[in-house]
């Protein structure tokens, strides 16, 4: 498995995504309340939009989650499974902090 | 079944015919009418002195009708089947509905010729102009319309008297302690009430103006203007003179079907002699009118008389009657010092209700009404005294709306088969509230116990309602998401709660939307101050306050969307709209719209967003006011206020209203005195025309009425209800908030004002200060490890000389 960096760890604000290009991949990467890291693709598959590292995140009944900012359907953070549609999810990508950095894996 | 006439085109006739264009009647509508006009509301009538226009009051037209209007039918050919108007026209008929109406009954005593009546909008007019000379007023007549005329007086800056024949006011609603009551509230006010007199003749000098009216007992009334409101009588003579039966004392015979002495010809409302009565009330002449199409459509529905219940409140004065005014039994309680009267009706067995009378506190009216006939409820004295019944369970078939004929049991349906969850959805399901909204108490109370959990819960994270969430933060001075979520809700919080407490936290403290924790609250377009598009792209729109824009900013505009390849298009709002910016450019865009003068026009916000406005007496040949200078004064006044939904707001500089004012949350009407202010229109999915809300105002009062409005409506209006809703919702309507913002009956109109205070000092512009702190500025990159690549899955084609986004799939 190959890692590669992306940012200081001190850059993500609790709470807030942020989009990295990887191997020609987007991913969105996002810090919750609680300090944890979760990487999942930014395509949203009901828009064709490169657009969810820019949703809101929060929890549902305690699972960590982001709200597409174009229509709202809500995936977990941790399996990228459309919990609003079944049958929908997006690929989650392993990622990691490493001496301050934050680095994802395609 | 091809053609029918309507003659006569008052709210029966209109009634008539909306409901045959809604039961789907194929045929030809004419409808004919005296007046210039089509059908108004004549329960509002009096709203026209306080500056509702005739426009207003005015009923659209039902799709398919045709209307003849100033016309009048002067002969019916019952042989031929055809009436005959004034002007020669024939106008053929398989089926004839006479909906001729009443005219008030002017006594035949000398002078009566002086003397105004009171029920067109061309006898307001006249009343108005009369009165602007005058310093005394007396209306014949003690009824429910004299009243009201008399309160029309009143406001038209007359002393006011009022001539009662019966020892006491209102006879047919209240008895004789109910009216002595009555009477007290009444001259309070400041008027005269000269009860059990009569007329004896209308003194008027030798050009014709009214000086006074002489008393059978030889007491003159000063007065220079007269307005007899004693009673209706039936427009019948159409029908008299084409030999159809006629009662005794008027009124067009009809049976249980409302068909006249002629198979081929109904009547229906004022004029219609239906069991041996003329009805005068709105809510049985509709209940003949949708009888008549049931039966013009081939079934059999039948008018079995009406409910003559009556709820009203006068001169800020609450009447009501409901069922029989007498009894074996009565139960009375009277509080002369509170001025409050209540009397039920009973069987001589104590077991059944039979009828009630209330001045003061109309209250019972709503509670028992449904129950006239049906067993007490509860103790006579403790539904009279502990004002008990308020939450008394109403029988299916106890009837909640008289205006519409709507039952509990039709509520319920809807409630439990459609899924109506609020006053609004119960009023469009069921017309139920909507013409007078006396029984809107009712409704509330028949949701709140259908049953149906309606959760004021925003989300799973709070069970509280946005308005109560906005108390909590306002009372324990919470300034952050964490703290509130700690300690009054649970979770993380969602893309409901977050905006919604972002909102919040903004209305009340004014700080930049991404200062800190509040950046991770925001949606998308709050987050990075601009309109997302479908392509993950933005748009871009500068305030343009009033809609007024020098060249020089025109073409910085130009020259921005040309450097940056924008598509440009002109809004709604009198602004220009930037499309297709990544969100890497927005910085670059803003820092030369910023240089140029711009401000963020808040287009992504639940905030305001424009006043429109129509280019107003500086330049056109109509205009009255000044329309411009307003809506740029206001548009500067609440920019950036972050509110439960979006404000649009325009203003008009004339009655024409170019500027389109009554389709916004807050409008702006100039009038020759001052300004006209409306609340609560909505364009959108569901329509509705803005309330006036006070009329003729000064600009400063304009302004603090409006400061109140706003800051009332961001206190109590749930996540995303447009002020529309909010006041379809509000209990007590547009009364209530005019008595919140306008009498400060809350007494929170300090702390209203404190707020819209503290908003106008401390609003700054979101881009400018985006642009000055690098922090904030590092988020706007398409990628956080590559923050000078574009983002490659955005791409567009051209059309029509611009760009367009083309989608991966």
């Amino acid at each position: 498995m190959s890692w590669t960096p992306i940012c200081d760890y001190d850059k993500l604000l609790p709470e807030r995504g942020v989009c990295a290009l990887v191997e020609g991949r987007q991913v969105a990467v996002f810090r919750t309340y609680d300090g944890a890291l979760h990487a999942l693709d930014n395509l949203d598959p009901f828009s064709g939009a490169y657009v969810l590292s820019r949703g809101i995140v929060g929890t549902r009944k305690g699972e960590p989650t982001v709200a597409s900012p174009l229509h709202k359907q809500v995936f977990s953070l941790v399996s990228g499974v459309c919990l609003d549609e079944q049958g929908v999810a997006v690929p989650v990508y392993p990622v990691r902090v490493a001496d301050g950095r934050v680095e994802v894996s395609v | 079944m091809s053609r029918i006439v309507v003659v006569g085109y008052g709210p029966t006739a209109h009634r008539l015919v909306e409901t045959l264009v809604s039961k789907g009647f194929d045929g030809r509508i004419t409808v004919i009418g005296e007046e210039p006009r089509p059908a108004y509301d004549r329960v509002h009538l009096t709203s026209y002195l306080s500056g509702t226009s005739a426009e207003d009051l005015t009923y659209d037209v039902p799709e398919g009708a045709v209307t003849k209007l100033s016309t009048r039918v002067t002969g019916i050919d019952r042989d031929a089947k055809h009436v005959v108007t004034g002007d020669g026209d024939v106008e053929p008929y398989d089926v004839l509905v006479l909906a001729t109406g009443s005219a008030p009954f002017v006594p035949p005593v000398p002078g009566a010729e002086h003397a105004f009546v009171y029920r067109t909008i061309e006898d307001l007019d006249a009343i108005k102009v009369a009165a602007k000379d005058a310093a005394e007023g007396v209306v014949v007549g003690g009824g429910l319309l004299g009243l009201e005329a008399a309160d029309a007086l009143r406001a038209l800056g007359l002393k006011a008297h009022i001539v009662e024949m019966s020892p006491w006011l209102m006879p047919r609603q209240v008895d004789e302690g109910g009216g002595a009551v009555l009477k007290q509230h009444i001259e309070d006010l400041g008027l005269s009430v000269h009860a059990g007199a009569g007329v004896k003749e209308i003194v008027a000098d030798d050009q014709g103006q009214v000086t006074g009216l002489l008393k059978p007992d030889g007491t003159l009334v000063d007065a220079q203007v007269v307005v007899f409101s004693a009673g209706i009588r039936p427009r019948d003579e159409l029908a008299r003179s084409s030999g159809l039966e006629v009662g005794e004392r008027g009124g067009i015979v009809v049976d249980s079907g409302m068909l006249t002495s002629d198979p081929s010809i109904y009547a229906v409302g004022e004029c219609a002699l239906a069991g041996g009565m003329i009805y005068g009330l709105v809510g049985p002449c509709n209940t003949m009118a949708e009888v008549a199409v049931d039966r013009i459509m081939g079934g059999s529905a039948t008018f079995e008389g009406a409910d003559m219940s009556t709820k009203l409140k006068l001169l800020g004065v609450e009447v009501a009657q409901f069922g029989a005014m007498d009894g074996a039994l009565d139960v009375t309680y009277m509080d002369p010092v509170g001025g409050v009267y209540k009397k039920l009706f009973i069987s001589d067995d104590a077991k059944t209700l039979l009828g009630g009378i209330c001045v003061g506190d109309a209250s019972p009216y709503t509670s028992l009404r449904p129950f006239v006939g049906k067993a007490l409820p509860a103790a006579p004295s403790d539904l009279l005294f502990s004002g008990a019944g308020a939450s008394l369970d109403l029988p299916d078939e106890a009837q909640v709306c008289s205006c519409n004929n709507v039952c509990a049991g039709d509520v319920r349906t809807a409630i439990a088969d459609k899924g109506v969850t609020d006053v609004p959805g119960i009023k469009a399901c069921t017309r139920a509230g909507t013409t007078c909204g006396s029984c809107v108490p009712m409704l509330k109370q028949l949701l709140e116990k259908s049953g149906v959990e309606v959760s004021k819960a925003l989300c799973e994270h709070f069970t509280y309602s946005r308005a109560e969430l906005f108390d909590i933060v306002r009372v324990r001075k919470i300034t952050t998401f964490s703290q509130l979520i700690t300690e009054h809700g649970q979770g993380r919080g969602c893309d409901i709660c977050k905006p919604a407490v972002a909102s919040i936290l903004a209305s009340l403290h004014n700080g930049h939307v991404l200062e800190g924790e509040r950046a991770a609250l925001q949606d998308t377009n709050d987050a990075f101050l601009a309109n997302m598009q479908k392509n993950g792209t933005y748009s871009v729109v500068p305030r343009i306050p009033g809609g007024e824009i020098t060249p020089e900013k025109l073409i910085v505009i130009g020259e921005v969307a040309r450097d940056f390849g924008l598509y440009t298009k002109i809004t709604g709002g009198q602004r220009i709209d930037l499309f297709g910016a990544r969100v890497d450019q927005l910085p670059e865009i803003w820092r030369r719209l910023v240089e140029a003068g711009f401000e963020s026009g808040h287009a992504y916000g639940k905030a305001l967003r424009t006043v429109k406005s129509c280019v107003g007496s500086t330049w056109c040949r109509y205009g009255v006011q000044d329309s411009v200078g307003l809506a740029i004064a206001l548009e500067l006044r609440y920019r950036g206020l972050r509110s439960p939904h979006k404000l649009k707001s325009a203003v008009s500089g004339c009655a024409r209203e170019c500027a389109e004012a009554r389709s916004k949350d807050f409008g702006i009407i100039a009038t020759e005195k001052g300004w006209n202010l409306y609340v609560a229109g909505n364009g959108g999915f569901k329509p509705r025309h803005a309330d006036l809300l006070a009329g003729d105002l000064s600009t400063e009062e304009l302004i603090r009425t409006i400061d109140r409005f706003l800051m009332f409506y961001i206190r109590t209006a749930d996540r995303l209800q447009r002020t529309s809703t909010w006041l379809e919702s509000l209990e007590g309507g547009l009364d209530y908030l005019r008595e919140v913002i306008m009498e400060d009956s809350l007494g929170i109109c300090a702390d209203l004002d404190a707020q819209m205070e503290h908003h106008t000092a401390t609003y700054a512009d979101e881009w400018a200060a985006t642009l000055d702190d690098p922090e904030k500025l590092s988020r706007f990159v398409s990628f956080v490890n590559a923050p000078g690549v574009p983002d490659p899955s955005i791409v567009f084609e051209q059309e029509r000389g611009q760009i367009k986004p083309v989608m991966a799939r």
